[in-house]
């Protein structure tokens, strides 16, 4: 279904079994089909990440179902929770495993800005260290909230150019999106 | 009197600096040098056998001659009674006995005070820090006089250049 909405439909010779369209936007549409999340739950948002995947939200709708326990099979780590100076390291060398290409959704207040907690352990947000992608605001976010981001980040996958050489600074901070 | 700190005060006339009771729960403060016999007694006496160690926390009092507080929470599951020791600890001469050869529980309680406030324990088997890394050197995190920021540490990430070179 998802091909059709994407693609168009053959104009000369109208046969629905046949479509043009780019090989970009082809393999755009089959990475944000399979987003495999990193478990990656720091805090109390990871609670109302639990939930969007257990039966009653079922985050598997959008293909961003299959958490994986190894950032060497995920596609996205979803940080979700305080982030801790002493965890950074650790959240980095994950980060750094995981393959090309690879997505970060900072899933609420704390994972984006350090929340009430300006403290002295506490990193004021995770972008200070690893590239975000999505930010998703609430404490904790709805697990609606967290699908919204994950729909702004499947519109963003399909935006890249995928056979073009992408710059070695992989995601400037400039192109936010803040859902 | 609460009857635990009568017994403390009749077998350490010397050794209890005050008692404190508040709803059924006492505290009672010891000095700093008989602190670990008072224990060794809570510890080993049938009649008081506390064999439980339930907490050790400490406080600062940063306006008091003798700054710190640590304090030992014990419990007795046979007889079902509590008591907190509480001792003193000036800032220059921060050091306190440690209870680890009375119960072991308290081992990782020490650490984490020793971590928080920087008082050092005596005769403590493995004295380092257990939630700040072991290389932090900002000082003690809980300490009134400590910024609650932090001095940096939160905002520096050294691990960000390593391979680069």
């Amino acid at each position: 279904m998802g091909l059709i909405q994407i693609g168009k439909k053959h104009e000369r010779d109208g046969d629905l079994g046949i479509m043009t369209l780019s090989l970009e936007k082809v393999v755009n549409w089959a990475r944000k089909g399979s987003l495999w999340p990193m478990t990656f739950g720091l805090a109390c948002c990871a609670i109302e990440m639990i939930a969007a995947v257990s039966s009653r939200y079922d985050i598997d709708r959008y293909g961003a179902g299959v958490f994986r326990g190894s950032p060497r099979q995920s596609d996205v780590m979803i940080v979700a929770g305080t982030v801790c100076r002493r965890m950074a390291p650790v959240i980095r060398k994950i980060y750094d495993q995981m393959p090309e290409p690879k997505y970060v959704i900072s899933m609420g207040s704390c994972a984006t800005s350090g929340n009430i907690y300006d403290s002295y352990p506490v990193v004021q947000g995770v972008d200070r260290f690893v590239p975000v992608d999505i930010y998703v605001p609430g404490c904790p976010p709805t697990p609606e909230a967290l699908f919204d981001g994950i729909l702004k980040l499947q519109d963003q996958i399909m935006q890249k150019r995928v056979f073009t050489k992408q710059p070695d600074e992989v995601k400037p901070s400039a192109g936010r999106i803040i859902v | 009197m609460h009857p635990l700190a009568e017994s403390l005060q009749a077998r350490f006339p010397q050794a209890v600096v005050s008692v404190y009771e508040w709803r059924g729960d006492v505290a009672v403060t010891i000095t700093r040098d008989q602190v670990h016999e008072v224990c060794r007694y809570l510890r080993e006496d049938p009649k008081m056998d506390f064999d439980y160690m339930v907490h050790v926390s400490s406080v600062d009092w940063p306006d008091d001659e003798e700054r710190f507080e640590v304090v030992w929470e014990v419990y007795s599951i046979r007889h079902r009674h509590r008591i907190r020791i509480k001792a003193r600890v000036p800032e220059q001469d921060c050091f306190v006995d440690s209870m680890v050869d009375l119960w072991r529980g308290a081992e990782f309680m020490e650490r984490e005070v020793f971590d928080m406030m920087g008082i050092r324990f005596n005769n403590h088997p493995d004295l380092r820090r257990i939630l700040m890394p072991d290389e932090y050197d900002e000082g003690w995190p809980l300490r009134k006089d400590f910024p609650l920021q932090g001095k940096g540490w939160r905002d520096t990430f050294d691990f960000l250049n390593e391979g680069t070179t």
